[in-house]
């Protein structure tokens, strides 16, 4: 037994409340408030993972977000997660965790074999082999030993993550002094203040190190401060890792719960980000530093008097730095037997009392197997140990500042890079900025908010004995013994560095990518410096010349349910729904999904034989009267004085020659060309038309009236106003169409000499006003009723309740489609595609005729518009007793023993009026091909078919008016 | 030194601590002239290089990259090389290219990972099918590899895809390329490196282009943060930036460039064995062989040249994943990033001479110029070296705008790059 | 996540717009117009990397406008109604 929990102590846990979990199926006991890092070290666990690569046993390390060994898949709880750091995360009571990449288990793990081979299998190693005879046939097994954690392929989600968006005027990261004081400080300015902390307690470094403040012990000043902000109303998140800052100071906060809720996305705009991130103790570099129980000093300490675990009795601590001087001393005390390991020679601070000081010695090498037994100096002197504490110095958690776009400076006295020149609306404090004694941790945070505002409040003062912060780098250099590694969970290790350097990838880039140092899920937080710094070694150059890699977000990895939100589902691309929706519901229609709309695709139930139903209804439509809910046409006004001339620009075929009350059927082009949509366009006086568009166009078309209004004619000449919500528009269609239509009694002459094809009249329905609109979509006579959206439940009613004694159908869009389809009438979109131009359609009149400026006019008269060869709009028959051709399938033609596609398929049904398949395509030259065979070809099967007009029902359009 | 990389010679070096490694490439002081000069060390860049040396002999090269090699788009992608087009000319470059992947280990001797794990691209509605079924014929006319996938065929391949058929996105079956895959980024440009540098291209890091020498008309050099360099032949790949050196040279290019977002998940253990992409939610999956979920998405909404993740896209991206697999919720977002992507109004490449003479263009691959990169590196080449383009390249000249000859394959197929 | 000024609506997400294309790129009319100037106001762009001038929509309330901006730094100068911008 070497780490313990003592009796006593431990500012974080609760012991009134034992609480037990399940590590790798061994049953750990703890409290309340313990991490499972924490909780585990108490149980003396000393191998809690296996690396990446070699599969290294490995130890805890840290205490907080830079653990890079302590990997744990988290199930059976509430917060189902692989990957998941042993050192912030919770033990819950029946939590189960299990160590990652380790089989069974990490302790007893069957790849640890790897590491034997590990000096054939150095950096990039995989680039230099497996290539022969292919990389596929190694390819599976390397996926099979890579990867850490594993994904419940059973796991349901607990619903969606929240996502709170907020503003303030101050928002501080990191509740250590620095942030304390700074959000303390801002809050008596009068601002509105966010402050955030990653940590379920607040007080950063005062939770565990020794401070005075104020008069008063660390943790009774960290708990009147936040006492007395939150008592001012502003908010103070804990457990909340502020992970990234986006475009304008944008700033995302990842906040985790501990009852089972996904984590909560904020997104917060403050006016002043103020940065106080700390800093991040550093490994020192010596032979097999990786062994299990080789831990960082800081977290040492901070497991003693958080958690009360002392995590040996014969520790070496080892440093560069004053940091370790209070750790060696709190080990002591606790009563562990600690030798201090000191590289720097003079102007010490005193060796702690109870502490032997080994001072201008380094560590060469760690020795041990599962866990460490001792350590070797650089004068020979051998050590035994249970445990060994290092601080190799500080690195500043600079993430944020960067990512906001932020240059760092290199400072050499501090062996670190600070934040260089300011950002705007972003200051920094504390360590962060370099500061170590408190009191110059509290005047940076004073510096940082000065420009906030004059502020009431009282700046904290340090009163209790100063940290001194010197210094001694030590980076790891080149050819030295042994396996010195750098990155933990990536397996990088000097040497790695070194063969990089040697393989010239020597930009920090390179050497990142090269060796993936940096790249593991900790994103280099303990590494990145040690392994640039060798780098800058390697080749003579500084280490601000290297440079870093860039910081990118997010600084701790983040739930991807957090980034989704209620983004799921139907929230994710919202369907639009027709007014009537209910009333078909009832009616038996099954819907589905077109151009952005829920729409009925036909009305026989959903047992019913869909095929069989939609062919019923497109035969029953030409025999009698259908009725049909077209309400998703598009209805956007153009009025004004300059409408007229505003149409004729917009439109391919010239408009503004139509008469009031009258309607036309035209194109509106791309400014390429291509026809971008079809429809009517009605106009019901002098300086107002209706533009009726095609469903799924609706908001791009009226997009394109607008930019066109306002760059061209102005506020003055034009208005446009989208009513396609507004109405409703229900369809009657068929031989038998006027003859319902009369019966509804709308107030106005059907006469086809008042109410001919292609014109609109006025009429009421009760109350309320209905255009009736002449135009047909099938090629029989049809009406287009529009009413009131929310009047048009009893219209329709009565139109059915009318329909039943002339056998009406009420049809669906698939029926619809046949219909119009039997007529050659198109969809764009579908009969065309983005290089259609009109006259491949047959529509060559205003391209040749117009004098006036069109919308695409030029892109009508390129090379490629011109040629010949182009695909042009038909029509495709099959033999008799032939099923339809699919739709897809492409026109062939053999040249040079090389197939080519020479068009293809864009609809094709059985029409049920007809008795034969029916198909509409896009055939090169096709319109001069009418009466030839042609081949054609559908996953491989060889098919034949004549082309012909697109007509292939009434082409002399009786039905029209019959 | 060790030179040939393979298993033996990885071995032999193991046992001599891997000290014997010579350098990957060379890194040479910039000399005054050469025979040509390819600007921009990325993926196309390189490419181009070493073929400018294999294919046409032409060794006397420099290749300017203004940062590191690899840096900009080339290390910044999802990997996915496919060949799945419509346009017989599209089909030719995608086609010559995946081709030219299928050898480059064995050609550069150096593994670039080439994973032909297959990829299908789901199909959400009977619409999309029948779009599916047009693209998958052209596929097959053309000589590639393709088939249509039923639902079952899906669920095969990719067993945590939501099937369920209320889905926002029901799948009800998809096209699948089984030669489709992914390739190592970084291995690709580092394998083009060290080739050209072999044959003898030198590799100038750090050097970037101030201006033009332009004399007669003509280009005839470029100044440099390292000096001038002349040449008459000089190649431009420098993708998102193409319009910058294009102003430098007096013209402008059909281009907008946009950051393109990426991200990837911590890595787990084997779940997801091919590319996945989902045209209903934009977004494509496939996972690396670290295990990473690496996820491509959108462009971003705002023109720009900031390299620079973006909240907005990532959670659109993200919410359209987690609607294609509702178990990848539990996944960690490790890394995002951005790449400036040179975006074309028909999507398709320009390659081909520039309007200022002897500089030679290519770009306009927005967000699909991985897959593309041995065929813009030989297409790029032979303009290089012989003046005149190669029959595949020939559509994809500057001159097609003008003509409205474009190749707008999102136009043709509805499958996006 | 960018804030971009709609001049009708003040500071809005950047999710809220919609690009509209370079400022000053004005449509030459006719169908005798060249092939190059068509397509050079069709597809030619400067697509300059820094300092910038665009057409924008607020797609809200529908109103386009121009706007100063940096596309490298993506800090936002100014942005005035179309009919009071002399983008011409």
């Amino acid at each position: 037994m070497t780490a313990s929990r003592l009796s006593s102590g431990g500012s974080a846990i609760d012991r009134s409340r034992p609480i037990s979990f399940s590590f790798d199926g061994r049953t750990v006991q703890g409290f309340e408030g313990d991490t499972i890092a924490s909780a585990l070290l108490a149980a003396d666990v000393a191998v809690v993972g296996r690396s990446f690569k070699y599969h290294r046993p490995r130890g805890i390390w840290g205490a907080g977000v830079e653990e890079p060994n302590a990997l744990v898949d988290v199930a059976g709880s509430v917060r189902a997660t692989p990957n998941t750091r042993a050192t912030t995360e919770p033990a819950l009571a029946g939590l189960v965790a299990k160590s990652v990449n380790a089989t069974p288990n990490a302790a007893a793990d069957r790849n640890a074999f790897i590491d034997r081979f590990s000096r054939f299998i150095p950096a990039a190693f995989y680039y230099k082999t497996f290539m022969w005879p292919d990389w596929h046939l190694f390819e599976p097994r390397i996926r099979a030993v890579a990867g850490l954690g594993k994904v419940d392929p059973d796991w349901k989600s607990p619903g969606p993550a929240d996502q709170i968006n907020r503003h303030c005027d101050v928002l501080v990261v990191g509740a250590g002094p620095a942030g304390l004081a700074a959000a303390k400080l801002a809050a008596g300015a009068g601002k509105s203040v966010i402050l955030v902390d990653d940590q379920p307690l607040l007080g950063g470094s005062l939770l565990h190190r020794d401070a005075e403040i104020d008069g008063k012990p660390a943790a009774a000043w960290v708990d009147g401060t936040v006492a007395e902000i939150e008592g001012a109303g502003h908010l103070v998140l804990s457990s909340t890792t502020a992970f990234g800052i986006y475009d304008h100071n944008l700033i995302a906060l990842n906040q985790r719960h501990h009852d089972g809720r996904p984590d909560t996305l904020w997104r917060v705009r403050p006016r002043q980000i103020v940065l106080a991130t700390g800093a991040i103790e550093r490994p020192l570099p010596f032979a097999n530093n990786d062994l299990p129980r080789i831990m960082s000093a800081d977290a040492a300490l901070a497991y003693l008097r958080r958690y009360a675990v002392l995590i040996g009795r014969r520790i070496v601590v080892a440093t560069n730095n004053d940091s370790a001087y209070e750790v060696a001393g709190a080990l002591a005390t606790a009563g562990a037997d600690v030798t201090l390991v000191e590289m720097r020679k003079n102007a010490l601070p005193a060796a702690p009392s109870g502490v032997k000081l080994l001072a201008g010695r380094a560590l060469v090498s760690a020795r041990g197997g599962m866990r460490v037994e001792g350590v070797t100096l650089d004068d020979g002197t051998s050590l035994a140990a249970d445990s060994v504490v290092v601080s190799g110095g500080w690195t500043p958690t600079v993430h944020l500042f960067c990512q906001a776009r932020g240059k760092l400076a290199w400072d050499e006295t501090r062996a670190a890079f600070l934040p260089g020149d300011p950002v705007e609306g972003i200051s920094v404090a504390g360590a962060l900025n370099g500061a170590v004694a408190l009191s110059d941790v509290f005047s940076s945070a004073a510096k940082a908010t000065s420009a906030i505002g004059e502020t009431k409040a009282v700046a904290p003062r340090s009163t209790g004995a100063e940290a001194i912060g010197g210094v001694l780098a030590a980076w790891p250099i080149p050819s030295a013994k042994g396996r010195v590694w750098i990155d933990y969970q990536n397996d990088v290790t000097a040497k790695d560095v070194e063969l990089a350097a040697r393989e010239n990838f020597v930009s920090v880039e390179h050497l990142k990518r090269y060796t993936t140092l940096g790249m593991a899920t900790d994103q280099g937080k303990t590494s990145n410096l040690a392994g640039l710094a060798l780098m800058a070694n390697i080749t003579g150059r500084t280490v601000p010349e290297v440079g870093t890699t860039t910081y990118r977000p997010p600084f701790t990895p983040v739930p991807l349910a957090s980034f989704a939100g209620a983004l799921g589902g139907e929230l994710m691309s919202p369907v639009r729904r027709l007014p009537l929706e209910n009333v078909h519901r009832a009616n038996g229609a099954v819907f589905q999904e077109y151009g952005g709309w829920l729409r009925p695709a036909h009305y026989g139930g959903a047992g019913a034989d869909a095929d069989r139903t939609i062919q019923d209804e497109a035969r029953r439509a030409r025999q009698s009267v259908a009725l049909f809910d077209g309400s998703t046409l598009g209805k956007i006004e153009v009025m004004g004085p300059k409408a007229a001339e505003f149409v004729d620009f917009i439109y391919y075929n010239t408009m503004s020659t139509l008469k009031p009350g009258r309607c036309r059927y035209g194109f509106m082009l791309s400014e390429n060309g291509v026809v971008f949509d079809d429809g009517i366009l009605v106009r019901l006086d002098e300086n107002r038309f209706v533009v009726s568009c095609s469903t799924s166009h609706v908001a791009s078309v009226h997009a394109r009236l607008e930019e066109w209004r306002q760059d061209r004619f102005g506020r003055g000449a034009v208005y446009i106003h989208n009513a396609t919500s507004e109405m409703a528009t229900l369809t009657v269609s068929g031989p038998n169409s006027k003859k319902l239509l009369e019966a509804l009694d709308l107030g106005l002459s059907l006469d086809d000499a008042e109410l001919p094809h292609m014109a609109i009249g006025e009429g009421r329905f009760g109350e309320d006003a209905v255009r009736i609109a002449r135009v047909s979509f099938t090629g029989d006579r049809s009406y287009e009723v529009s009413i009131r959206a929310d009047r048009a439940e009893p219209l329709w009613a009565r139109m059915q309740e009318t329909g039943k004694a002339l056998d009406a159908v009420t049809i669906g869009l698939e029926a619809l489609m046949i219909l119009r389809a039997e007529k050659g009438y198109i969809v764009i979109g579908k009969d065309t595609d983005g290089t259609t131009l009109p006259h491949d359609l047959g529509v060559d009149g205003p391209r040749t005729k117009r004098k006036n400026e069109y919308v695409g006019r030029r892109s009508l008269f390129t090379d490629v518009a011109m040629q010949e060869s182009r695909l042009q709009f038909v029509g495709l028959s099959v033999a008799e007793g032939e099923p339809p051709l699919a739709t897809g399938t492409h026109a062939i033609a053999k040249g040079g023993g090389k197939l080519r596609s020479q068009g293809f398929v864009t609809s094709s049904y059985h029409s049920p009026t007809l008795g034969r398949p029916i198909a509409l395509a896009l055939i090169e030259r096709g319109a001069s091909r009418h009466g030839e065979t042609i081949d054609l070809q559908h996953l491989g099967m060889l098919r034949h078919a004549t082309i012909t007009g697109p007509c292939a029902f009434d082409p002399s359009g009786e039905r029209l008016n019959a | 030194m060790t030179r040939r990389y393979s298993a033996l010679s990885l071995f032999k070096e193991g046992l001599a601590g891997q000290k014997g490694w010579e350098p990957a490439w060379r890194s040479p002081e910039p000399k005054k002239t050469y025979d040509a000069i390819v600007i921009g060390g990325g993926g196309h860049g390189l490419a181009t290089a070493y073929y400018l040396a294999k294919n046409h002999g032409i060794t006397n090269v420099a290749l300017l990259e203004k940062g590191w090699i690899g840096g900009g788009n080339t290390g910044r992608n999802t990997t996915v090389v496919r060949s799945n087009y419509y346009y017989p000319e599209s089909v030719a470059i995608y086609d010559l290219a995946h081709r030219l992947y299928e050898g480059l280990s064995a050609d550069l001797n150096y593994n670039v990972m080439l994973s032909q794990r297959g990829m299908v691209f789901l199909a959400h509605s009977i619409n999309e099918m029948e779009i599916t079924a047009r693209t998958v014929n052209a596929m097959q006319i053309n000589g590639i590899d393709a088939e249509i996938f039923s639902v079952d065929d899906v669920r095969r391949v990719a067993p945590l895809l939501n099937f369920a058929p209320d889905a926002r996105f029901p799948i009800l079956g998809g096209g699948w390329q089984g030669r489709a895959g992914t390739a190592r980024h970084d291995a690709v440009a580092w394998g083009y490196a060290r080739g050209a540098s072999r044959l003898g291209v030198d590799i100038i890091q750090n050097c970037e282009i101030t201006d033009f020498i332009i004399e007669g008309g003509r280009c005839r050099g470029v100044h440099t943060t390292r000096g001038t360099i002349r040449a008459d032949r000089i190649g431009m790949a420098v993708a998102g930036h193409s319009s910058v050196l294009a102003a430098k040279a007096g013209f402008r290019l059909p281009v907008n460039s946009y950051a393109l977002q990426a991200c990837v998940s911590e890595p787990v253990k084997p779940i997801l064995d091919t590319v996945v992409l989902s045209p209903g939610t934009g977004v494509y999956v496939s996972q690396s062989d670290k295990g990473e979920i690496v996820i491509g998405g959108a462009l971003d909404r705002v023109p720009s040249y900031g390299q620079r993740g973006n909240l907005p896209v990532l959670e659109g991206v993200i919410a359209g994943l987690l609607e294609m697999f509702p178990t990848f919720a539990q996944l960690k977002l490790m890394r995002q990033w951005a790449g400036i992507v040179d975006v074309v109004p028909d999507s398709s490449p320009i390659i081909g001479e520039s309007p200022l003479p002897n500089l030679f263009i290519n770009c306009g691959w927005g967000t699909g110029g991985f897959k593309a990169i041995p065929a813009g590196g030989t297409l790029l080449a032979h303009l290089l070296a012989t003046g005149k383009h190669h029959d595949i390249s020939r559509p994809f000249d500057l001159a097609r705008f003008a003509s409205g000859r474009l190749l707008d394959e999102a136009a043709g197929s509805g499958i996006a790059h | 996540m960018q804030l971009f000024t709609c001049p009708f609506c003040g500071p809005r997400d950047e999710t809220e717009f919609h690009f509209g294309g370079e400022a000053g790129n004005l449509r030459p009319d006719g169908a005798d117009v060249t092939a190059d100037r068509w397509a050079s106001y069709l597809y030619m762009r400067d697509n300059p990397k820094g300092a910038t001038r665009e057409i924008w929509v607020h797609m809200n309330c529908g109103e386009f406008f121009v706007m100063e901006r940096d596309t490298v730094n993506h800090k936002v100068e100014t942005s005035i109604a179309l009919d009071s911008a002399e983008h011409a």
